[in-house]
């Protein structure tokens, strides 16, 4: 399939998923992402896979463990409050060191909340979320076909790292349809899974566990976690970055804020002032490097999120100092408009405001 | 001279973490005798629960999971829909199946799942260190019912096996007893029993409730254990086959 068709985000994922060699879809529906559910009890049986329907996310995240100990590429879906239900699984599966992916369409928050989109889970999806020193790979796309893109990725990467791959889309990415290409393939050479259970068969017993009680053997299993979250932060980070080179401003957002920021940062530039933008594509591991950088030059951030300022820490982290970090974002299914982010872009580059800037900086 | 005896393969020559008395060892036997005859071992996967028999990979040398707290149906879903031709079977207490687990055993039993469960009834958390179970008899001390269970505000000894044989996708149910040598064999039979269900595609879930000694958190020697089982538990978890399966 080459190409370029009208799909929603959540329906172009879950094919993207499929052609990524899906062997089983578990998930309870909850809005803003029931396409996809849908999308999988249609297409899963007419390619011989499995969808179940499971009774709770609960459920779904430990169906999700169940086949992928087996060898099988598994996968669930949810939105905000079921993902925090699922957080329990996915300590488990880190633990375990299992791979899997979760896609996680954001909606407003915290509890119950509302249905409209939000960048509100980035602690948690960022910070592990479950219980114990873990880490999740996080992939924040901002658009259709990239949502297709990270699909085969995020199974590569699972496969690769024995992980969880978190997808953080949000309600909007979910639910809007843009023209897409189906044809990424997985590209990875990818380690056996000779850990698999499949019945000790001519073979040793396999054991997938997450408990280790004698004297020394959890911290061990940690140190052996944290060496390959090294490597996953030293080898995975993707982020994109634009006009930096001269840029007085620069423009911090992910997923479908990043698209209002790039609008924003154009007619900015259209009218004169040097903005320019980065756009984490990794959430965790996350671009610190690439941030440091744009941070030697001592322009102003400005951080624009879905939510009361999250990601803003991390690129807090990453500036460390070097240059002043100003936060604007919009919370509880708020979105803001390219209007609002050029009249901050505006105001934070005013001759004054810059120097008021430097001086708390300083 | 002849041997009349001897140790299942699929059952480790290794000492158990058990108690003295504790039900588990025979029970793990029986499960490791019945996949041996069966000659089964190459193509089981077996789910350890949390609690006292988390470390049964320790003791069954076939393929094994474990799995949080209560969560080994839907686990075992997971892997019997994604691998049909596998034997799938979870060994879970009283605590993990009937107290934090009881959604994910009633819908993989309405789900009709092809698995088997082995689900030991010793009427108190043990692991923990000797907790009221939903399965605690009325009057049972426990740590958190220091002036036994009432039935007021403490509630009733939950009975999984007579609730799950309502629904059609549970296709066999039987509650045996480890309380003396003729009930062991007959607990034998049953688990072989739901285990040949599954290998034959047997259309749903199989579930054999074994009433297990715990002397420890019983506060009683293993004999006198024995003993309560057959005059105490069986009065309210009556043994026998309460849901049957014909081809």
């Amino acid at each position: 399939m080459n190409e370029r068709i009208l799909m929603s985000g959540n329906e172009a994922l879950s094919e993207a998923a499929i052609i990524a060699g899906l062997d089983a879809y578990f998930g309870y529906p909850i809005t803003p992402q029931n396409e996809i559910t849908a999308y999988m009890a249609r297409r899963l049986p007419e390619e011989g896979k499995v969808f179940i329907q499971s009774e709770s996310e609960l459920a779904a995240i430990n169906m999700v463990f169940g086949a992928s100990a087996t060898g099988k590429r598994a996968m669930t879906s949810s939105s905000s409050p079921g993902i925090s239900l699922m957080q329990e699984g996915m300590s488990y599966l880190a633990g375990a060191e299992l791979p899997a992916v979760v896609v996680n369409v954001m909606r407003g928050g915290p509890g119950l909340g509302n249905i409209s989109p939000a960048q509100g889970d980035y602690f948690q999806a960022t910070r592990g979320g479950g219980h114990g020193d873990y880490r999740t790979i996080v992939l924040g796309p901002s658009g259709v076909q990239e949502l297709v893109d990270c699909m085969p990725l995020a199974f590569d990467l699972a496969d690769q790292y024995r992980m969880t791959v978190l997808i953080l889309a949000d309600g909007i990415l979910g639910q809007m349809m843009e023209p897409v290409v189906l044809d990424k393939k997985p590209q990875r050479k990818l380690p056996p899974k000779d850990w698999a259970l499949t019945g000790a068969k001519d073979r040793g017993q396999n054991i997938v566990r997450s408990l280790w009680l004698a004297e020394g053997a959890l911290e061990k299993l940690n140190y052996k976690l944290q060496a390959k979250y090294k490597q996953v932060q030293q080898n995975e980070v993707l982020c994109e970055q634009y006009k930096l080179d001269d840029a007085q401003i620069v423009v911090v957002a992910y997923g479908i804020a990043a698209r209002i920021v790039r609008s924003a940062v154009d007619r900015a530039r259209a009218a004169g002032i040097k903005a320019g933008w980065i756009r984490p594509i990794t959430l965790w591991p996350f671009p610190t490097e690439q941030i440091s950088r744009a941070a030697e030059k001592m322009r102003i951030f400005l951080v624009v999120e879905l939510s009361c300022g999250q990601m803003v820490d991390d690129v807090k982290l990453a500036v460390a100092g070097k240059a002043p970090v100003v936060f604007y974002g919009r919370a509880g299914g708020g979105v803001p408009s390219v209007d609002e982010i050029l009249e901050r872009i505006e105001q934070l580059t005013l001759p004054e405001v810059k120097n008021v800037h430097k001086s708390v900086s300083a | 001279m002849e041997t009349v005896f001897k140790r299942t393969p699929t059952f480790k020559d290794k000492p158990t973490h058990y108690c003295p008395g504790c039900g588990h060892g025979i029970a793990h036997r029986l499960v490791a005798e019945v996949i041996d005859e069966l000659d089964i071992r190459g193509r089981t996967i077996g789910i350890a629960p949390v609690g006292c028999s988390v470390l049964l990979y320790d003791y069954l040398d076939v393929d094994i999971i474990e799995v949080a707290h209560g969560r080994a149906p839907a686990v075992a879903t997971g892997m019997k829909r994604t691998n049909p031709d596998k034997i799938i079977f979870s060994y879970q207490g009283d605590g993990d199946l009937a107290a934090i687990g009881t959604a994910e055993i009633i819908h993989a039993a309405s789900r009709a799942e092809q698995i088997t469960v082995i689900f030991i009834n010793n009427a108190v958390f043990g692991m923990t260190g000797g907790q009221m179970a939903p399965t605690t008899m009325l009057g049972q001390v426990t740590t958190t019912t220091p002036q036994g269970r009432q039935a007021s505000g403490e509630g009733y000894p939950l009975k999984i096996s007579e609730l799950l044989a309502v629904l059609p996708g549970a296709i066999y149910i039987e509650r045996c007893s480890l309380h003396n040598p003729a009930q062991i064999r007959n607990a034998k039979k049953a688990i072989r029993h739901a285990f040949e269900l599954q290998i034959n595609n047997a259309p749903g879930l199989s579930l054999v409730e074994i009433l297990s000694p715990c002397p420890t958190y019983w506060r009683m020697s293993p004999a006198k254990a024995m003993e309560w089982m057959e005059t105490e538990m069986t009065k309210v978890f009556p043994l026998g086959r309460l849901k049957s399966f014909e081809f």
